[in-house]
């Protein structure tokens, strides 16, 4: 980036500084540690200077917003042009309160939809499901059927309103749910947008919520990328998601690596199928984990672009459009205290504004008192003023990428980059994404990692204020949500009325002929629509799938 | 030579949020004690079970879903039906400060917050185990 000259004198001079300016003074001032590191153990010095990028090039390797390689961002005007979407994931109790949850968020200014589903949900059960004992609407919205997503919607337009929906073991049924509510109100499935999260390898990676082994699920997932291109071309059919793999205690290495990793194993698949690159992959989603290395994370965000763009252009993808990386971004749940919850608020401006400097595409802000319970309005409300609050009056909208050409920036997202490729060199070494899984590679690296984290907070090499440093004997003074007792009740009898008053006979037969598909190797989103809209339940589409898939079963590592 | 403290480390209900059971996990075998780990979505009849089986004196539960109402008072509830009372049953999660103290009434002696140091909850089960 810098001629060799010049670079000689910079060098020369930064020795001289050295010697004659920063080592002396370290003497007589020591710095606070012995050594400073980020996040992801990797030593940070105290200088950057143009020889730490000397060897990048600015038009190959850094260039346009809007142009090959996208470090700087995939738009060339950037927030002067949209800000990102403010979406807040949100969920709770029963589809009316929820509903309700949603028409105060859209009043406040929130901009897009962000769908929290109750664990029966995750995992493809109703709410009358043994299982689901204890867990209706507790850490989401319990959605059973079409009736329950009609009421979710209902008086909000989603037909201009996205709306984003976390489900992946069910995802494909989930997302029929939303599919037959919009045309049941009229509107043309070809324009509504949102996307489902549908990542089942972050499943078995860090979150867990899976149901089918992986071939099958693979084998969903690119149904949905084929129904989706070719009938509801809108919508994002997945969000590659490091969220999770980052709050089961991974770094922001591990997170890019393994994420982006889990982004390239999907093409593959749906490459494998037939499918053509260009066709699908302007539809794949990603989204990131905002934490607390401020520098790191949004380093993290600009070499998550760049890697794309270079790795789906080398799979064969032409248009602009298939290159791009476009994510979501939320702040770190985990990092979180349920100390001192206030201080959360402080906390979330920083990542969320980590998120905007790293270029997101839509962000959600934690409320502050997400380590203790489900957040109350008002703690809702402050998060996404936190967002406005970034957006119309700190000034950093005004310019594209303000960080790009940090000699620190510049040379961390470089550092990350190749630290990724370091890993899935590791990855390949065992076979692939399944093999590592099931080997439990990436399992081990999280628990190794959020263990060692946790001992430094314990031995107080880290900091973290109101848990080991600045703390406080207080009562914590947090309203809580209270929740409608009568939700579970009224959503059981719900359940009982709808399979009395539908058409049995046809819910039955939709539901074989899903079996029967799912056997063969068809795509079964129609089926799955099919059965949707006969109101056939979740847990009785999801069961015709398990009993032709079968469950997976995790090995149990720590 | 002492037997070590038997600990079941255990998962109930679907919640897959595994992070603060596994470092819990290695902080309590670090600490000298025996640690099982059920992994996950496990029902209260599993848990008492292996806790049976593996003849622990003290059972972790974990949960960041909420359930914790249900399904850890379920967990103790059916102990006390096997009369297994003498286990020492612990838990941490998102629960709400509320809770804590309708928990250790079914229960539940020692209720842990995200934020909690492993040793507290080493010395807690030192302290309190039954044995």
């Amino acid at each position: 980036m810098i001629d060799k000259k010049e670079l000689e004198k910079i060098k020369k001079s930064r020795s001289d500084w050295e010697k004659t300016c920063y080592l002396p003074h370290k003497k007589k001032h020591p710095e606070h540690k012995e050594k400073f590191e980020n996040l992801s153990w990797n030593e940070i010095k105290p200088l950057y200077t143009p020889e730490d990028i000397a060897h990048l090039d600015y038009l190959k390797d850094i260039g346009f917003p809007g142009e090959y390689p996208f470090l700087r961002g995939i738009h060339p005007t950037k927030y002067r042009g949209r800000l990102w979407t403010f979406r807040q994931f949100s969920g709770f109790g029963s589809a009316e309160e929820t509903n309700e949850r949603y028409k105060y968020l859209l009043d406040h200014g929130e901009t897009g939809l962000s769908v929290a589903f109750d664990y029966p949900t995750l995992y493809g059960y109703d709410t009358d499901h043994p299982l689901s004992r204890g867990e209706f609407g507790k850490c989401g919205v319990a959605i059973s059927s079409l009736k329950d997503m009609e009421i979710l919607f209902s008086g909000i337009p989603i037909d201009k309103v996205t709306t984003s929906m976390t489900i992946n073991g069910p995802a494909a049924i989930v997302w029929a749910f939303y599919i037959a509510n919009a045309e049941n109100r009229g509107i043309d499935r070809r324009i509504i947008g949102g996307t489902i999260q549908n990542d089942i390898l972050k499943e078995y990676i860090a979150q867990k919520s899976f149901i089918f082994p992986p071939e099958p699920s693979m084998r969903l997932i690119v149904d949905t990328f084929e129904f989706g291109y070719k009938e509801i071309p809108r919508w994002n059919t997945i969000s590659i998601s490091g969220y999770h793999i980052r709050e089961a205690g991974s770094t922001a290495v591990q997170e890019l690596a393994f994420t982006v990793g889990d982004g390239l194993e999907y093409v593959k698949w749906a490459m494998k199928r037939g499918l053509k690159i260009d066709d699908f992959a302007p539809r794949l989603s990603y989204f990131f984990n905002a934490h607390n290395d401020f520098f790191e994370e949004i380093a993290k965000y600009r070499a998550a672009r760049r890697i794309w763009a270079k790795e789906l252009k080398k799979l064969g993808a032409k248009k602009p459009r298939s290159l791009l990386m476009r994510f979501h971004t939320q702040t770190a749940g985990c990092s979180l205290t349920s100390q001192q919850p206030e201080i959360n608020i402080t906390r979330v401006s920083l990542q969320a504004l980590a998120a905007v400097l790293g270029g997101t595409q839509s962000l959600h802000t934690n409320s502050m008192d997400e380590a203790l319970a489900l957040p109350s309005e008002k703690a809702v409300r402050i998060a996404l003023r936190t967002q406005q609050i970034i957006a119309e009056e700190s000034g950093v909208t005004n310019t594209v990428d303000p960080l790009g050409g940090s000699y620190y920036i510049e040379w961390l997202t470089d550092k990350m980059e190749e630290e990724t490729y370091q890993y899935w060199d590791k990855v390949e070494k065992l076979g692939g994404v399944l093999p590592a899984i099931e080997k439990g590679f990436y399992q081990r690296e999280i628990a190794n990692a959020a263990y060692k984290y946790q001992k430094e907070i314990e031995k107080k090499k880290r900091i973290i204020v109101g848990v080991n440093e600045y703390q406080m004997d207080e009562p914590i003074e947090i309203p809580i949500l209270e929740m409608d007792e009568k939700g579970e009740e009224r959503q059981i009898n719900r359940l009982k009325k709808l399979r009395k008053d539908r058409n049995n006979q046809k819910v039955e037969r939709n539901l074989e002929a899903l079996r029967k598909a799912a056997k063969g190797d068809e795509n079964l989103m129609p089926y799955i629509l099919d059965c949707v809209h006969s109101y056939a339940t979740l847990g009785e589409t999801c069961q015709v799938l398990r009993d032709v898939f079968g469950e997976y079963v995790e090995p149990a590592i720590y | 030579m002492e037997r070590k403290i038997r600990v079941l480390v255990a998962k109930p209900g679907l919640d897959g949020h595994d992070r603060g059971a596994k470092i819990v996990a290695r902080a309590l075998r670090d600490a000298g004690m025996e640690v099982i780990y059920t992994g996950l979505h496990q029902t209260a009849e599993m848990i008492v079970e292996t806790a049976i089986q593996e003849d622990v004196d003290v059972v972790g539960l974990s949960l960041l879903s909420g359930a914790h109402m249900t399904l850890f008072v379920d967990v103790t509830k059916l102990l006390k039906e096997k009369g297994m009372e003498n286990v020492l049953v612990v838990g941490g999660g998102i629960i709400p400060e509320q809770d804590a103290p309708k928990l250790k009434k079914a229960g539940v002696a020692g209720i842990f917050a995200p934020g909690t140091h492993c040793d507290d909850i080493v010395d807690f089960i030192k302290k309190n185990v039954k044995r």
